[in-house]
């Protein structure tokens, strides 16, 4: 139902009726109460929301490609179970964002399309390869330690569909970081091994994590007015600081040390201080330069292309459904 | 990458759930499937996977007609001042009992 009619709306006529929509729209927002997909909202409000949750769409299907790379060599059936719980778990969160995309007017073929012609930005993370199992560990627990931290003020947003889509979402993360932590805790517990194995993944990780939260607040573009309209809660230099400040202690516990020689507590601001992110390497991933880029979209393509007779065969056997029926009732 | 043919995309359906015997089925989100029986098996593994309902509606969204948000007031309005609908409206003095 949500996708319906919505074309037409929120096209840029600045007309004095569309000066006057847009204050009620403001005040709305204002007054926290939520703007659902039928009601009138600025084209650009509309085209943000479009950008944003299409692209974190995006990133949960494309973030099922480093972990479930390990589904198959994961060393007990236990972790077994549980890897590919979470990867199922992924490709549900890109199913329900989709969802709240489509709420705005776009069709989930237009999305899917822009993904697989490389049009569509994701989240650069999943650009990293992950060479060991202690790097399912680290994603678990840094990645989606960091996209829970981005989420979590997202629950608030004032895009109804998004944030209930959010809610859904967050609910579940929280599975995917403790058992990553605790995937951790086994090898940094470990044999010696084991143990560095934990430490390399850790040192990985740690930066493209950090660069998870987006540009610098100086840099960040669409920041100011996704801020007024509620989309965003916190600024990302903020939210980068809260991650570093809530990860390090638990580094700490796992007896890991945190790559960055820059790192210390900052009495005074009862922060941690750390040192500068590499900026460079975050515009190469993002521009597609990154490690993974090409094979992650090439999984992706090859997977879209291998389902074509699965999605065919389905089509054609709803067909056969409606017309025996509508044969019956003839 | 060839556009896909937008005439094969598969309906949408919005999906409700029911969380435990006696409770509503309540609306959770939508999905896109090539028929209705397909619709529940997607539900099934898109928004049960942790025992959140015993029982799943689906329907295509094109059936569902809703009230157009711009006549929110002509319709809702009217009972806004309608307070005598409500229990609380009468005074009851405190001597009389189960009422």
């Amino acid at each position: 139902m949500y996708t319906q009619a919505l074309d037409m709306q929120g096209t840029e006529g600045a007309g004095p009726d569309e000066a006057a929509l847009e204050q009620h729209f403001l005040a709305r927002v204002d007054a926290e109460e939520k703007i659902e997909p039928k009601d009138w909202m600025p084209a650009r409000y509309r085209n943000t929301l479009i950008r944003q949750i299409s692209q974190h769409a995006h990133s949960e299907i494309v973030g099922m490609l480093p972990e479930a790379n390990w589904i198959t060599r994961a060393p007990t059936l236990k972790r077994k179970a549980i890897l590919i719980a979470k990867v199922q778990d992924e490709g549900g969160h890109g199913a329900y964002l989709y969802s709240a995309a489509e709420t705005l007017g776009v069709s989930r073929d237009q999305l899917i399309d822009q993904l697989l012609s490389g049009k569509a930005k994701y989240s650069s993370i999943f650009n990293y390869p992950t060479p060991t199992w202690a790097d399912v560990g680290a994603i678990g627990w840094l990645v989606d330690g960091a996209a829970i931290m981005n989420q979590i003020p997202l629950c608030r947003c004032s895009y109804g569909p998004y944030a209930r889509a959010m809610v859904r979402i967050c609910r579940e993360e929280s599975f995917h970081q403790r058992q990553g932590y605790d995937l951790m805790m086994q090898l940094a517990g470990g044999t010696p091994q084991q143990k560095r194995m934990a430490q390399e993944a850790l040192d990985r990780w740690w930066w493209p994590a950090l660069m998870m939260f987006g540009p610098s607040d100086a840099n960040s573009t669409h920041s100011g007015e996704s801020q007024r309209w509620k989309i965003k809660r916190f600024s990302n230099d903020e939210l980068r600081q809260k991650f570093v400040d809530f990860t390090v202690p638990q580094a700490k516990f796992l007896d890991l040390a945190v790559p960055d020689p820059l790192l210390r507590w900052d009495v005074d601001r009862q922060h941690y201080e750390f040192g500068p992110i590499d900026w460079n390497e975050f515009d190469q991933v993002l521009k597609g330069d990154g490690p993974c880029n090409a094979e992650r979209l090439a999984a992706r393509r090859d997977a879209h292309a291998a389902g074509a007779w699965v999605r065919d065969a389905a089509s054609a056997h709803a067909e056969k459904r409606r017309l025996r029926r509508a044969d019956l009732a003839a | 990458m060839s556009t896909l043919d937008v005439s094969r995309q598969w309906p949408l359906y919005e999906v409700f759930v029911r969380a435990r015997g006696g409770l509503d089925h309540k609306h959770v989100g939508s999905l896109h499937a090539a028929d209705a029986r397909m619709a529940i098996d997607h539900a099934r593994d898109l928004y049960t996977r942790r025992l959140e309902g015993v029982s799943i509606w689906v329907v295509a969204s094109k059936d569902i007609t809703a009230s157009d948000p711009s006549e929110t007031e002509s319709l809702f309005e009217p009972a806004r001042d309608k307070i005598y609908r409500h229990p609380t409206f009468y005074e009851i003095p405190d001597e009389v009992k189960t009422l």
